[in-house]
């Protein structure tokens, strides 16, 4: 194997992208972009019962921000607010099998969460705190 | 391994390479293969040795006081500015301005050629010019309401000229690029020169990319300023310079103002000290000066010419070796002879930082980005290129772990 940074479920996730694409009338979307690879990603999401009913990615980047982009809509599909709430870096990273990304390209992993945590604010009317933000760039 | 192509090759790598402490390390546990001498080059002994030499036998501030280890500090230094003026044949001292790195020798000489600006005047970049030597020319001509116009790079990478000859008409100033970070291609910097002269403009040449990798003369050149980087050409990090004729120098307003750049101060009034100290604000980089001349040294000693036909044999060898990589594309000249050792490229629909991350767990380093260098990539019409950039230490094992690598990553992510 080459790098510890580009796991199988990484690069299944890349070359295999579940999720990508838009919703009709979504609810909520969110998009950020990152200044080091110019990641772009977007995250629209529907929910009813308290949970997410549907959500799509969309972006364009390398294929760590792409993969873990794809990789957390099937996570966050389907569980209520109060858990996608609890979703934080660490269970991010051992959902990617904990790749050694290292202090640069950790930030393309965390950008999709820190958009879908914007989109899931947004639709709550709240806003992310300076914490959380922090944590995830 | 490839081989040589030449017999008798320029450059002694092995024994370059003894040289260079860092190279000795590995990365992840592989050799290190150094491929981003575009954004830094390595040090060699000699330059990491004249640093703690000045701090453990000489250390003390230049041009003020009267001791003993102040006057051996300022000859030092001094020193270096005349290995510098001999470097790029300029015609005296006086015209090498030290700067803290080619960056601010830019923005020097933007100021100084734009004191007398009128809205209107005409100021002429080219699309491959680096940030350092954009956005300075781009924010004063928004400032003095003058015109900023920038020169098309054709299909071959290369300087338009027939763009060129049509922007310069009625301008002030020509600021370019010797040699592109990006492309590599090195721009006929006297024909330039002429034509811009011929039309009335001032000429400022960014060399940061040639000065380390070609011989420069800028006086056969004609450049009215030239700006390099020390830590670019085996120097250590915090030194720049600018030439500027000297006739401009004398006429051109100070930059930064304080301690050490004047003659006499009054109450209402100051008046400058002499060129090159009038541009020299405060306390200098001393250490990092001094040891810029163990640099020069080095580069003096293997000689710029030679220096030059070892990067086109890995020009070579590079062009050769890529060219066999499926939907790999480089963008810049073909031509060995009209480019540098610097090559930006893509791998099909690969994201130049993956390829950079799966690059340097074999040990090897590039760059990925944008390369300080927007517009260009906006032409190029890519968000980001992978780069690699070789110097006088790499080889054509180098080459070929570049090749290697760049296979793997093909294996990686296809
Ligand atoms: C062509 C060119 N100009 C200017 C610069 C700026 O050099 P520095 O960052 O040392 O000021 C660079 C370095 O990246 C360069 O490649």
């Amino acid at each position: 194997m080459s790098s510890d940074m580009y796991k199988e479920i990484i690069l299944d996730y890349y070359k295999n992208p579940r999720n990508k694409g838009t919703l009709e009338s979504p609810q909520s979307v969110a998009r950020d972009s990152n200044p080091l690879c110019g990641d772009v990603v977007e995250m629209q999401l529907n929910f009813s019962d308290g949970k997410v009913s549907e959500i799509k990615f969309n972006g364009d980047g390398c294929a760590i921000s792409q993969a873990s982009a794809s990789m957390l809509t099937e996570v966050v599909m389907g569980k209520t607010i109060e858990e996608v709430r609890k979703i934080d870096k660490n269970v991010l990273l051992e959902n990617l099998g904990s790749p050694n990304l290292g202090a640069v390209r950790i930030k393309c992993a965390l950008l999709p969460l820190k958009v879908m945590k914007t989109a899931l604010y947004q639709y709550l009317g709240e806003s992310i705190t300076r914490e959380e933000s922090n944590s995830l760039s | 391994m490839l081989e040589p192509e030449i017999a008798a090759h320029p450059l002694d790598l092995e024994k370059i390479r003894l040289d260079f402490p860092i190279l000795k390390r590995t990365v992840h546990g592989k050799r290190l293969v150094y491929l981003d001498n575009a954004a830094t080059t390595q040090k060699p002994q000699q330059v990491i040795d004249a640093i703690s030499d000045y701090y453990s036998n000489y250390n003390s501030n230049i041009h003020r006081s009267v001791h003993l280890l102040a006057e051996e500090a300022t000859e030092a230094f001094e020193n270096t500015r005349l290995k510098v003026q001999n470097f790029i044949n300029a015609q005296s001292t006086d015209e090498i301005v030290f700067t803290k790195n080619a960056t601010e020798a830019l923005n020097v000489a933007a100021r100084c050629t734009t004191s007398s600006l009128k809205p209107g005047d005409k100021i002429v970049v080219t699309e491959m010019d680096h940030h350092s030597n954009f956005v300075p020319w781009q924010q004063i001509a928004k400032e003095k309401r003058a015109q900023l116009e920038i020169v098309f790079t054709t299909e071959d990478y290369e300087i338009d000229e027939s763009d060129l000859e049509s922007k310069l008409d009625g301008a002030k100033i020509f600021a370019f690029t010797h040699m592109s970070n990006v492309l590599g291609t090195i721009n006929n910097a006297r024909k330039f020169t002429r034509i811009a002269h011929e039309k009335g403009a001032l000429v400022v040449l960014d060399g940061a990319q040639s000065a380390p990798h070609i011989p420069v003369n800028v006086q056969d050149i004609g450049c009215d300023y030239f700006a390099l980087s020390a830590h670019k050409m085996l120097g250590p990090t915090g030194v720049g310079c600018l030439y500027g004729k000297r006739d401009l120098l004398l006429k051109a307003p100070p930059f930064l103002l304080g301690g050490d750049m004047i003659r006499e101060v009054h109450r209402d009034r100051t008046t400058w000290n002499d060129l090159p100290w009038k541009f020299e604000a405060g306390t200098s980089n001393i250490a990092d000066v001094i040891a810029f001349a163990a640099a020069l040294d080095y580069l003096t000693r293997l000689g710029m010419k030679n220096l030059q036909i070892h990067e086109q044999e890995i020009c070579k060898a590079v062009l050769a070796e890529l060219s066999k990589i499926e939907d790999l594309e480089i963008y810049g000249p073909k031509d060995p002879e009209r480019r540098g050792a610097v090559f930006a490229f893509n791998l099909g629909g690969i994201h130049a930082h993956d390829i950079a991350s799966i690059l340097d767990a074999e040990g090897i380093a590039i760059r990925s980005g944008h390369h300080c260098a927007q517009i260009l990539m906006e032409k190029l019409g890519v968000p980001a290129t992978s780069r690699a950039s070789f110097y006088l230490y790499n080889g054509y094992d180098d080459v070929d772990a570049l090749s290697k690598g760049l296979h793997k990553v093909r294996e990686v992510l296809n």
